[in-house]
């Protein structure tokens, strides 16, 4: 680097100056990264916060997500998660291999490893998606506690098992409430597959189930309790819960599915707009305009925020898989 | 635009070009991954049972080894090691020590909030 005092930054009175030797693209790249990052650590640590507060009742990850692509019914904790982390650190290298080149004007090189890095956005997003369907969708089911407190159920050997798996549904003329049938400003979510009363009696009549609660023990698991107490804790159910939406959620406490909608949701955007930013740049690649203007100094910034993103990924893979 | 190729991992990993230096941090922080799913997996009963500072010795191991992965992403990937001393230090120190405070001060009040609902007269469970 030359050593004027243009470049070193430190004589900058004179207005044409790069202050720290950067360019102001690029600093302000770096101070939003900054901004964003505290954002997110806001996320994160309100997601602490609560995890804190109710730190012996929270669920525990490796039983939330356990889903495979193509593997059905294998209980597979935290693989497809560490694949995604793969993936994502993979396509941060494709988009350093494009700055690199970029810095060597090799202008196929970097559109051959900007449109790889486009594709592992793209898979990564992807990959989340199929997460939340299967988180929205819930496994087992569970019955929510006036309260607010969630039951499970597990069978002799202290598995969970689903609540349709001994519970049989009685006739019922109920039928869901929506706007097309009565009052049109009226409707109700739809009705949980079995009414609390099904529930009870069908628990009633198979006495090796028993229930969980989101209590956790001394060596970290779910409680499970007796036939005398599992019935008690029924009694103060009040409705089915299945899968997870932003006001209730069969795994545990609902601040659970709350952060994890927001964190990852919010993370997940960052991951679009960060493809469509790459679109964008790797258009203009193709287009030439960066070769023309003498530097590929674009792909650098977009590539600050493309391992932002990598950055966010690692600690919340961290903090809602991990920890 | 040329930085200088830095070496890296303590300076013990001195990579001849860039391109080598990419997938030397990308080997790392594989590997670092790995670990931590391989720890996730068995999670140790040394780790899990005792604890420091009111948080698992496994969740310690897990938070540490994210942030050594977060400077390897920064340094490397984003090329922080490049920049000029008082630019990198404007980021990385506001960002650390903010949020390092405000870890501090929420998790100590979620710590003292689980307290009161435990063993004071608020309940939540009717």
């Amino acid at each position: 680097m030359a050593a004027t005092a243009v470049t070193t930054g430190h004589d900058t009175s004179k207005g044409y100056g790069k202050p720290f030797g950067i360019s102001y693209g690029k600093m302000m790249m770096w101070f939003f990264i900054l901004s964003d990052a505290l954002t997110f650590s806001a996320f994160i640590i309100s997601y602490g916060f609560s995890r804190f507060k109710f730190i012996e009742e929270w669920p525990i990850a490796d039983e939330v997500f356990t889903h495979f692509p193509f593997l059905h019914g294998v209980n597979a904790p935290m693989y497809y998660v560490a694949l995604m982390t793969f993936i994502l650190i993979f396509s941060s290298v494709t988009m350093v291999l494009a700055v690199d080149a970029g810095h060597k004007m090799d202008k196929k090189k970097v559109t051959l490893y900007m449109f790889l890095t486009i594709i592992g956005g793209a898979i990564f997003v992807g990959s989340q998606a199929w997460e939340w369907k299967n988180f929205i969708k819930g496994e087992y089911g569970a019955v929510q506690t006036k309260s607010g407190n969630i039951l499970q159920f597990v069978n002799e050997e202290g598995h969970q098992i689903a609540v349709s798996d001994f519970v049989t549904a009685s006739h019922s003329e109920r039928v869901q409430h929506t706007g097309d049938t009565g009052l049109w400003y009226q409707s109700e979510a739809a009705l949980p597959t079995f009414t609390m009363a099904d529930i009870q009696k069908s628990f009633a009549a198979h006495p090796e189930v028993r229930v969980r609660t989101q209590q956790l023990d001394e060596a970290g698991a779910k409680t499970i309790l007796d036939r005398a107490k599992s019935t008690a804790a029924l009694q103060t159910g009040v409705k089915m819960v299945e899968g997870a939406n932003l006001k209730e959620n069969e795994y545990g406490h609902p601040l659970f599915a709350d952060f994890f909608f927001f964190i990852t949701g919010f993370h997940g955007f960052h991951v679009f707009s960060g493809i469509v930013f790459n679109i964008i740049v790797f258009v203009n690649v193709i287009l030439g305009t960066y070769e023309r203007r003498g530097h590929y100094e674009m792909v650098e910034k977009v590539g600050l925020y493309w391992h932002f993103v990598d950055l966010v990924w690692v600690f919340v893979f961290t903090f809602f898989y991990l920890v | 635009m040329a930085h200088e190729i830095q070496p890296f991992f303590l300076g013990m990993l001195k990579p001849k070009n860039n391109i080598q230096k990419i997938w030397m941090v990308f080997a790392l922080l594989s590997l670092v991954t790995i670990i931590e799913v391989i720890f996730g997996i068995i999670k140790p009963s040394v780790m899990v049972d005792n604890s420091l500072f009111g948080l698992k010795l496994l969740n310690w191991f897990f938070i540490i080894l994210t942030i050594y992965k977060a400077y390897y992403i920064t340094w490397a990937f984003m090329h922080m090691d490049g920049e000029h001393k008082w630019m990198r230090r404007s980021v990385v120190w506001t960002g650390v020590f903010f949020i390092a405070y405000i870890a501090f001060i929420f998790l100590l009040e979620g710590g003292y909030i689980y307290e009161i609902m435990k063993n004071s007269f608020i309940t939540r469970d009717f």
